[in-house]
């Protein structure tokens, strides 16, 4: 990792054999696998400890069994990310709840918890939805794209997070999510919108820091580079 | 504040017939299909049904086809952006695709439904908060008191409730004289658009003509009102997920320069889309100019009866009525 630069809180920290060199003898053992970020390391800790305590409590142990073999099957395959994951998803569950605490994928903020604010888009077959209203069981079948799943797989950012970054979008960061997946729909859907178009697509989104100018330049600049 | 919902059985039939029988079977059934009505309810732990029945999965509901008398058929859970985008509705209905663009957000219109953005119920605040009032079976108006705040409530046709229509579609069905197909009792049965929507002088716990267990199917717009001209506009404090304080909705024909024939409807100012009837009357068989909007701004709000918060949806009725009719000219 180049040391010269401003701190970067996105880039993972390196390998390395600093602790057991620095403490001289192997006395001191680290306390986390050195090849795991401290984020990743957080986001296991904190996501692991949400499903199995949170969930249970919130879900499965107020949920009588299913006393009606024709209501929906809590077990559901849910394709997110390109991927196929085999959840239990409680009856009154959102998509939100779901991506976020039972597969782990974080990025998902949930706002408002009302369908107001946008924090929460996700895709649903190229479609914005808010993934906090929207009951997991209707998405069985459906394509569901969050944050996580628009940059490519080697790291590289998609062109609406350039922008975003090149523009200074995020203040907060809070609804930057959300922003992104906004903007990344309707450049898939209509590559060379107008202002006006764009600023209707990103309409959806609120920004309590104010930075809609922001967004809607981070989302003109990307549509002139797809 | 909102809140994790309550435990509820969740269906989701994949027929007409299995839903109909579920809620048959279930007393507090509760139908959803975009559920951006319900979730809310539900949060808010306002309305809490053991049975929930979700019909957004049924594939009969939902589509737009042409029908044989020039008109369409639109399935009762075709979504908001469907209705919007759809080039059959964009050439023969653009009144009701401009007004299905106004709707919430992007991501609303892309998961709520037609149907249930002209049955979703009022967004009177105190109604919505739980508040035991007329609607929700108690016995008293928590908005229409001296001191409350209903700068969002009517101005025409209260009784006792002053909780007004907040779709954005529903008026653009009463000026198209569409015809609700709905599922009532084991048989289809057609209610004009006019008669769907029922104020609170014929029950005042519900917006529409729907009963428990009937399943609204479809929206059958007639061939008469396709490709006229056409007006919609709304006023709300904000462009985006507001609802309407006041909207105007017209289809007009034209011929050799005068309004043949029109209707006229508005929203946000009573408990149903209303009809102007009158305005309609002033304006059929004249040419449009400035003393016809004259005559429209003295009529448009004739009878209305404010609250304490609401006077300036009178002016602002007068003025969508006009603009309306100013755009034919």
């Amino acid at each position: 990792m180049d040391s010269s630069g401003p701190y970067d809180p996105t880039l993972d920290y390196p390998e390395g054999p600093a602790i057991a060199e620095i403490a001289g003898g192997g006395d001191i053992k680290p306390w986390r696998p050195l090849h795991v970020s401290r984020r990743n390391f957080l986001r296991g800790v904190v996501c692991s400890g949400i499903v199995v305590g949170g969930a249970s409590y919130l879900f499965s142990t107020a949920t009588p069994a299913r006393a009606d073999a024709r209501g929906v099957e809590r077990m559901m395959s849910l394709m997110v990310n390109g991927k196929t994951h085999h959840v239990d998803v409680a009856p009154n569950e959102t998509l939100g709840y779901t991506v976020r605490y039972r597969l782990g994928l974080t990025g998902t903020k949930i706002g408002c918890n009302q369908a107001e604010c946008g924090a929460c888009t996700v895709m649903a077959d190229g479609r914005t939805i808010y993934s906090c209203s929207t009951l997991t069981h209707r998405m069985r079948g459906k394509d569901i794209v969050t944050v996580e799943g628009i940059a490519s797989a080697d790291g590289t950012l998609h062109p609406v997070q350039q922008a975003f970054i090149d523009e200074l979008a995020p203040q907060c960061g809070f609804c930057t999510p959300g922003q992104v997946v906004a903007g990344v729909a309707l450049l898939n859907a209509n590559p060379n919108p107008t202002e006006e178009e764009a600023r209707v697509a990103m309409s959806g989104n609120l920004c309590r820091c104010g930075a809609y100018e922001h967004y809607l330049r981070g989302v003109m600049k990307a549509a002139r580079e797809v | 504040m909102s809140d994790v919902m309550h435990n509820f059985e969740l269906y989701q039939p994949d027929s007409v017939q299995g839903a109909a029988d579920l809620l048959d079977e279930f007393e507090d059934a509760w139908v959803i299909a975009g559920a951006k009505d319900s979730l809310g309810w539900f949060k808010d732990r306002v309305i809490q049904p053991s049975v929930v029945v979700d019909i957004g999965g049924i594939a009969e509901l939902s589509g737009i086809e042409e029908t044989d008398d020039g008109g369409l058929y639109i399935g009762a859970t075709t979504t908001l952006t469907d209705v919007v985008e759809s080039p059959l509705v964009k050439e023969r209905y653009p009144i009701l695709s401009l007004a299905a663009s106004k709707v919430a957000s992007p991501q609303i219109r892309n998961a709520g439904t037609i149907g249930g953005n002209i049955s979703q119920d009022t967004r009177c605040v105190y109604y919505r908060s739980g508040f035991p009032c007329y609607r929700a079976g108690g016995n008293t108006c928590y908005a229409n008191t001296p001191t409350a705040m209903n700068r969002d409530h009517a101005l025409f046709e209260v009784s006792r409730c002053v909780a007004v229509t907040p779709s954005d579609t529903a008026p653009a069905m009463v000026a198209l004289d569409a015809t609700m197909v709905i599922r009532s009792k084991g048989e289809d049965i057609e209610v004009p658009a006019s008669e769907y929507f029922i104020g609170p002088e014929i029950d005042i716990t519900r917006m529409t003509a729907l009963e428990h267990g009937d399943i609204l199917l479809g929206i059958r717009l007639p061939g008469a009102w396709a490709n006229a001209r056409h007006y919609f506009e709304k006023a709300a404090d904000r462009n985006t997920w507001d609802f309407a304080l006041v909207s105007i909705t017209m289809v007009a024909k034209m011929a050799g320069g005068a309004i043949e024939d029109v209707s006229m409807v508005c929203g946000g100012v009573q408990c149903t889309p209303r009809k102007l009837t009158e305005v309609e009357d002033v304006i059929r068989g004249e040419v449009p100019n400035s003393d016809v909007e004259t005559l429209v701004r003295r009529v448009a709000s004739r009878g209305a009866q404010p609250l304490n918060f609401n006077h300036f949806k009178i002016p602002l009725m007068e003025s969508l009525a006009a603009r309306a009719v100013r755009s034919l000219a």
